[in-house]
């Protein structure tokens, strides 16, 4: 590689000018789609994705219910219109891993054998993707998840760390993600101080790897902060709206 | 270490509520000594017991509940109940006809068919069964007129109120006849239509503010404007 672009400059700036350990702006809001049980949306850098959760609702096809506890599905899809080249709307080899994954993640944290035989669907929807389309979909979901009313033992918050121009830095963004050297995703329930999700993409030595994974968990805090916000926000802005109603 | 929250404020799943000698109440669960809120709500320490009153749930059936349903299909032996929940309900025709049933010459939809609104009361339910439910009863069956509203099954006990205080005032300022049923469902009858909007206005209030306190008479404060502009 002749002219690589500089991720990371002397001063340890970024190409958006963030510091190695700054995340991405976050906006967060809750109960933003009528239709659905439950709903959110994030903007993260240039990242924009909604998520919507129906149920626990009987589960279609019948013979997929399961007897002792609630379906879990989960669909992530971006847009074809998320990216710079037209995606084929048709779910991708990697949107259908992502699904996966991205399920496996959010059912430790939900109380499936509370409802037997029934489905609990998850639709992530990417509209504009800039790198952390995982993380910022499992984050979006868990907000989704809460507002539909779904018991669960903890909110799930993700957040990836990578190793970039030699530098391990926190939330990676697109061109970081593709010129970096490797990325490290990683779930997170705060309450319990438990990994639900952990990848990792190229090559890091076990001191990277563990420093890639500190900043992450850090990553996820700062977040969790403000997941808990934005569900709050919901409510309170009624409350003390008719709180004031009241003193007038 | 005692409890971690006030009364009243909001909590979100995963945040820890209180650690040692506490019961875990609605919409909370225990781990090792620690006890954690599972739903997004308003947390009430009563006594010992640590409840979370959700802001939003969905109905789950419990035997002896009054729920208003649909009519979504007629079978052989009983009616399907769309009871607004993630089970649906059955309606079995010794639970709706006071005879025996005759296969060969009943049509079933004679007596409750497709889209028909039901008062009904559940009387089995249990993870591995579908709800059964029950027409025999006083004032159970069939609704044929009035209005009904259809709000998050989590308002249900705000709706009611404290000793049925606000379903009390309600009924009462608006000369309705306001059946509630536990399943979010809501009727609401009277010969003035008016009457019938304004109940309306008042249970959609409810629900939008039910987290709030003063509501009793901030919705009184309200029946009474609109009754205002009614008359005039």
């Amino acid at each position: 590689m002749t002219n690589k672009i500089v991720l990371v400059n002397e001063e340890g700036i970024r190409t958006d000018g963030r510091k190695i350990t700054d995340l991405r702006p976050i906006k967060l809001e809750v109960g933003i789609l009528g239709n659905a049980d439950g709903s959110a949306y994030i903007e993260q850098g240039k990242n924009k994705i909604l998520a919507a959760v129906y149920g626990p609702r009987e589960a279609h096809p019948r013979h997929l219910a399961l007897p002792d506890k609630a379906l879990l599905r989960c669909r992530y899809h971006m847009a074809p219109f998320s990216v710079e080249e037209r995606k084929s709307p048709a779910p991708s080899r990697r949107e259908i891993e992502l699904s996966k994954v991205i399920r496996e993640s959010l059912e430790p944290a939900i109380f499936l054998e509370k409802f037997p035989r029934t489905s609990i669907d998850i639709f992530i929807e990417v509209l504009q993707a800039d790198g952390g389309t995982r993380c910022a979909g499992i984050t979006v979901a868990s907000l989704a998840l809460a507002d539909a009313g779904i018991p669960m033992r903890d909110l799930i918050v993700a957040c990836a760390a990578g190793k970039v121009g030699d530098q391990i830095v926190v939330d990676l963004n697109d061109v970081e993600d593709k010129e970096g050297e490797a990325d490290v995703p990683v779930a997170y329930m705060p309450s319990f101080d438990a990994i639900s999700l952990l990848q990792m993409d190229g090559q890091l030595t076990t001191e990277e790897f563990q420093q890639a994974v500190t900043l992450a968990l850090d990553g996820c805090k700062k977040i969790h902060a403000l997941q808990k916000e934005a569900l709050k926000a919901k409510y309170q802005s009624i409350k003390e709206a008719a709180e004031v109603s009241e003193e007038e | 270490m005692p409890f971690l929250y006030e009364n009243r404020q909001i909590v979100t799943p995963g945040d820890l509520l209180a650690e040692g000698d506490f019961l875990a109440g609605f919409n909370t669960y225990r781990h090792d000594e620690k006890i954690f809120a599972s739903r997004l709500g308003l947390v009430e320490l009563g006594g010992k017991k640590i409840d979370v009153v959700a802001l939003n749930t969905f109905y789950i059936p419990s035997v002896g509940d009054l729920v208003i349903g649909k009519i979504v299909e007629v079978n052989l032996h009983g009616w399907t109940v769309d009871i607004n929940s993630p089970y649906p309900a059955f309606l079995r025709t010794p639970e709706a006809l006071n005879r025996p049933f005759r296969p060969q010459q009943d049509e079933l939809s004679e007596f409750l068919s497709v889209g028909d609104m039901i008062l009904a009361k559940v009387i089995s339910f249990d993870r591995t069964r579908d709800p059964n439910l029950t027409i025999h009863e006083q004032d159970l069956g069939k609704i044929r007129f009035g209005q009904i509203v259809r709000v998050s099954p989590a308002k249900i006990p705000r709706i009611i109120g404290r000793k049925g205080s606000m379903i009390g005032m309600l009924k009462k300022e608006t000369r309705c006849n306001i059946i509630v049923g536990q399943n979010g469902l809501v009727y609401v009858s009277s010969r003035n239509r008016e009457d019938e909007k304004i109940a309306i206005l008042a249970i959609k209030k409810i629900e939008e503010e039910a987290h709030t306190s003063g509501l009793t008479e901030r919705v009184t404060d309200m029946i009474g404007k609109e009754r205002g502009e009614v008359t005039q």
